[in-house]
């Protein structure tokens, strides 16, 4: 299957929603498809490199970096991103961990930073060793230095997420993630 | 990022027949945009192989060896736990680089095939006989820190900055391979290419051919209670090694049976050191015998610039890796993953 001239049709579930688009040039990355194409601003553009994982999300539940993914590499796969992680107003474990432990300063980097973690847990790797934390977040980048905050942060959303727990609503915490 | 024809196989055959002048082959992608983003590469054509059905299939063989597919996931081998636990020194060292999201999209077949780290070959604007044949080089007198110290030539001082082609060097790997005149196999020592006047010929593959599989033979799992990789980097963490050493020993009473060592980012190549793998055969191990051994492990080894602290650096991980490896492997990969600076290990195999 070549790139047609007429462009290329590619379909994501992105947040659950299933969103089809046309790529006139197969340049486009998966970040800038999320970006500029369907409006989800969330994922940010820092270094486009893979250095700095502010670009990242999850592709079929695993964390990858955004901007080095072509988009028409991966239609059909199912995308999770910042904008799809709470339920309404209530905030997924993770967001109400970075909150409640200050996990950021400036922003740029917390939306990476929150799905790197949610990716994180999910892998299973980390559980609460702030060592295997830290080592399993180095690939998120944050010039305000709010390691500290992030490092708690997560240890606690990995607390709350692996606690027989409710949210408001009566929804299990696990089944918000 | 050039423009370039887009091309997805959905078989080896078709990826093979799609590719031609100027083609490259796209796994993830991890290296290749970035360098296609900086303009160090400008493909006119990528085939996407990712779709392939079945390549990143890891499966036990009934020698006894591992097949792992062209796109097996460098994450999800590195915490296979059949995998783990036969061939700790390899998942050690996967989980020793990059990132967790570099390492959930990163490949086997493009961990291999990834291009070096050079600075000076990254930098469009300076000379580099890899980027461009008779350019020059503009990293000899620059900041060669990373630089080679083993197999380097005139022409080229790069390294190779695999962590998971250390190990596997080690552990006698072999490469599948798949092209236009059909299937063949390369050992995955012999697959990479040493400088020479030739730089910008990496490797052992022929145009248009295609890595299937990676093996490791059945007698790659005796090593697994006492293997380690060490990885000096200058942060704990998401860096690439300064050098790095992969370690297996098989243990009979008080003495050693068989050694295998490798040594990473000190050459254009994963690079074994048989010398220092029969100075240690048979031998009691000491930290005497395993001086010795680093000694020839780095007898070759000169500067290729202001970087002589290279080869002092990886002489002492040889040590500490034979001594770590004699100790036995951890029960579970360290938190920081091939860190001399990882607390002492605890609870080592039986």
């Amino acid at each position: 299957m070549s790139f047609p001239e007429t462009g290329f049709p590619i379909t994501l579930t992105v947040n659950g929603e299933s969103r089809s688009l046309v790529l006139e040039d197969a340049r486009v990355t998966l970040l800038d498809a999320l970006r500029e194409r369907l409006d989800l601003t969330g994922s940010k553009k820092g270094c486009d490199r893979g250095q700095c994982g502010a670009c990242t999300v999850l592709l079929d539940g695993v964390r990858i970096n955004a901007c080095l993914a072509l988009a028409v590499s991966h239609d059909g796969a199912s995308i999770t991103t910042i904008e799809g992680l709470a339920d309404g107003d209530v905030l997924h474990p993770v967001q109400a961990a970075f909150v409640d432990h200050d996990g950021f300063q400036c922003g740029f980097c917390t939306p990476g930073q929150i799905m790197s973690a949610v990716g994180l847990i999910r892998e299973g790797q980390a559980g609460d060793d702030p060592e295997r934390v830290r080592e399993g977040m180095s690939g998120n980048l944050c010039r305000c230095g709010a390691y500290a905050g992030i490092t708690e942060a997560v240890l606690a959303a990995h607390a709350a997420m692996h606690a027989p727990d409710v949210l408001p609503g009566g929804h299990l915490i696990e089944d918000a993630a | 990022m050039n423009r370039f024809d887009y091309v997805r196989a959905g078989s080896v055959a078709e990826a093979v027949a799609a590719h031609g002048a100027g083609a490259a082959y796209l796994a993830s992608g991890t290296n290749l945009l970035d360098l296609m983003k900086g303009g160090v590469t400008r493909p006119e054509r990528l085939v996407d192989i990712s779709r392939i059905s079945g390549l990143d299939a890891v499966e036990t063989l009934p020698d006894g060896g591992v097949r792992i597919g062209a796109l097996a996931r460098n994450a999800t081998l590195a915490h296979d736990p059949a995998f783990a636990k036969a061939y700790p020194a390899v998942a050690e060292a996967l989980l020793s680089g990059a990132s967790a999201q570099l390492r959930n999209a990163a490949t086997t077949a493009g961990n291999v095939l990834q291009r070096t780290r050079c600075q000076y070959f990254y930098d469009t604007a300076s000379a580099c006989n890899k980027r461009q044949p008779g350019a020059g080089c503009g990293a000899r007198g620059g900041a060669t820190r990373t630089h080679a110290i083993l197999g380097w030539s005139e022409a080229c001082i790069a390294t190779h900055p695999s962590d998971f082609c250390v190990p596997l060097a080690a552990l006698d790997a072999i490469v599948e391979i798949e092209g236009p005149a059909g299937r063949r196999e390369i050992p995955l020592a012999d697959f990479h290419r040493l400088p020479g006047d030739a730089p910008e010929r990496e490797t052992e593959l022929a145009p248009g051919e295609l890595i299937v599989a990676v093996r490791l033979p059945p007698d790659a799992k005796k090593f697994a209670a006492h293997s380690r990789y060490l990885k000096v980097r200058e942060r704990t963490s998401y860096a690439f090694a300064l050098v790095s050493a992969a370690v297996g020993l098989t243990l009979e009473g008080n003495r050693i049976g068989q050694a295998r060592i490798a040594l990473g980012s000190v050459a254009l190549k994963p690079w074994r050191a048989r010398e220092a793998e029969s100075l240690l055969a048979d031998q009691v191990p000491s930290p005497e015998l395993f001086a010795k051994a680093a000694d020839a492990a780095l007898a070759g080894a000169t500067p290729s610039g202001d970087n002589a602290a290279k080869i002092e650096l990886a002489r002492r991980i040889v040590v500490r890796a034979l001594t770590l490896a004699q100790a036995g492997t951890p029960a579970r990969v360290p938190a920081l993953p091939a860190s001399p600076f990882a607390a002492a290990p605890s609870g080592a195999r039986p």
